[in-house]
């Protein structure tokens, strides 16, 4: 299979995203260490700050498959 | 000149057309308007091209044999003779053989190949796969010159810039434009994208026929990830809308429906941001309230709280001591008190009180029997303050 790119920024984004998740939820049982919960927190905070980083500083990115429309011309693929 | 009856003249009219051989088998084409079926079954309709006009009967026997009924606006081949309906005054075509013509043609066998594809499966609801809600890789099909690609392209700026693009063009319409079609889809099947939109913008019935071609709509079928169509205007529906997993009205729709809104995703985070300043919160809370838990019990058992319970204990022999030694001291008083009473009540001195005497030797034997002493005697006698002595007389 043809790999478009090695990481699309959704990847990272969703990945980071599910972490926040799971982070949330784990913080919200409650039985936790308080070192861990803390440690926990902070990543938590890492985390969502990483997430919106991500959301704020996205360009969408266009590539264009040229086999097989090799009579077609290029679009511009600026972000 | 003739004075003639309506009744005459409509018989006259009548055998003009029926004696006309042209009119008794003809071929006429036009555009099917205000169709009505009536109850009976019978169908009447107008046939229409341009500004002129003609009624039509078409009887219950010719329209039960029509795969399908006419609809109003398509177009037609009708065939039958024309004929002149007295009653009404009006010149008639009484149709025994209807035929899409034209594009109608074209439909019935765009209706015939959507009907095979159906019964094939390749529309199944059960097969409709759902859009991943957080596409990374969006495949485009679609013509590079056309404002599609830019209108769909604005709106996952807009909406999702996360995304990666991966743009297939191809012709979207004119002869050999399906192919196109297929090797892009083909093309985006050997790439890991998530999802696929197949596109164009609006335009006429026929610049949209590409997306009707079989080949296209199997081609869309064999798609390994879900795939949404998003060709011509709301009202269009073709072939690969059938088969999308989704059909959008628009291309723009169709960009919409792909992706999640970034305005969306940002309130995510900020609702996961403060579930987790609430659970940090609380479980600060939980380890204060253990912290004061524990100092609570440690104060319980420090010296100080040690002493003044020791102290207060003492304060409690004492007092028990006291208690005790108090009753003891009461219950010997009352002894004595009844000691001495008994003591007093068997004492002689009582009875030498009333003026009794005691009477003995000087050797100090009791003398209780006259018989025993002789004149003379010296004897003792004691009263009851003091004592004396005197001689037995004789």
């Amino acid at each position: 299979m043809m790999r478009t790119d090695e990481h699309a920024p959704g990847e990272e984004y969703e990945a980071l995203y599910l972490r926040l998740q799971q982070i949330v939820e784990q913080l919200e049982t409650g039985d936790l260490p308080l070192a861990q919960a803390l440690a926990l927190y902070e990543e938590g905070v890492a985390t969502a700050k990483a997430c919106q980083r991500l959301l704020d500083h996205a360009a969408l990115r266009v590539r264009t498959l040229m086999d097989g429309a090799d009579q077609l011309p290029a679009v511009e693929t600026d972000a | 000149m003739q004075l003639l009856t309506v009744s005459q003249l409509n018989a006259y009219l009548r055998d003009l057309l029926d004696a006309d051989d042209l009119l008794r088998d003809v071929w006429v084409e036009g555009e099917i308007s205000s169709f009505n079926r009536h109850f009976s079954g019978h169908c009447y309709f107008t046939l229409k091209e341009g500004d002129a006009q003609i009624g039509a009967v078409m009887w219950k026997s010719v329209a039960s044999r029509l795969t399908a009924l006419p609809v109003n606006g398509e177009a037609v081949l009708a065939h039958g003779r024309v004929a002149f309906y007295e009653v009404r005054g009006q010149v008639q075509l009484y149709v025994d053989m209807l035929r899409p013509a034209g594009i109608g043609l074209v439909q019935a066998q765009f209706e015939r190949l959507k009907e095979r594809l159906a019964a094939e499966g390749l529309f199944d609801p059960s097969r409709k796969r759902p859009l991943p809600p957080l596409p990374h890789r969006i495949g485009i099909v679609t013509s590079p010159t056309g404002a599609a690609l830019q209108d769909m392209l604005n709106i996952l700026r807009r909406r999702y810039p996360l995304a990666e693009v991966v743009f297939a063009p191809c012709r979207v319409q004119g002869a050999g434009a399906a192919d196109t079609i297929i090797e892009a889809l083909y093309a985006l099947y050997e790439t890991d994208v998530d999802v696929i939109i197949v596109a164009r913008g609006g335009g006429g019935a026929e610049d949209l026929w590409t997306f009707n071609d079989e080949q296209v709509a199997r081609a869309v079928f064999a798609s390994p990830v879900p795939v949404v169509s998003g060709v011509g205007h709301e009202t269009d529906t073709t072939l690969i809308d059938f088969v999308a997993d989704v059909r959008a009205p628009t291309p723009s729709a169709a960009a919409e429906l792909v992706s999640p809104d970034i305005a969306e995703l940002s309130d995510d985070i900020a609702q996961l941001r403060s579930r987790l300043e609430t659970a940090m919160s609380q479980r600060l809370t939980v380890a204060r309230e253990a912290v004061a838990r524990m100092k609570l019990r440690l104060d319980l058992r420090s010296p100080e709280s040690r002493i003044r319970r020791d102290r207060q204990h003492i304060d409690e022999l004492v007092r028990r001591a006291t208690a005790m030694l108090e009753r003891r001291l009461s219950l010997a008083r009352a002894h004595l008190d009844g000691a001495r009473g008994r003591l007093e009540a068997l004492s002689p001195l009582a009875t030498l009180a009333r003026g009794y005497a005691v009477v003995h030797s000087p050797t100090g034997t009791l003398i209780t029997d006259a018989s025993r002493v002789a004149p003379d005697d010296r004897i003792e006698i004691v009263v009851r303050r003091g004592r004396f002595r005197a001689r037995v007389e004789p």
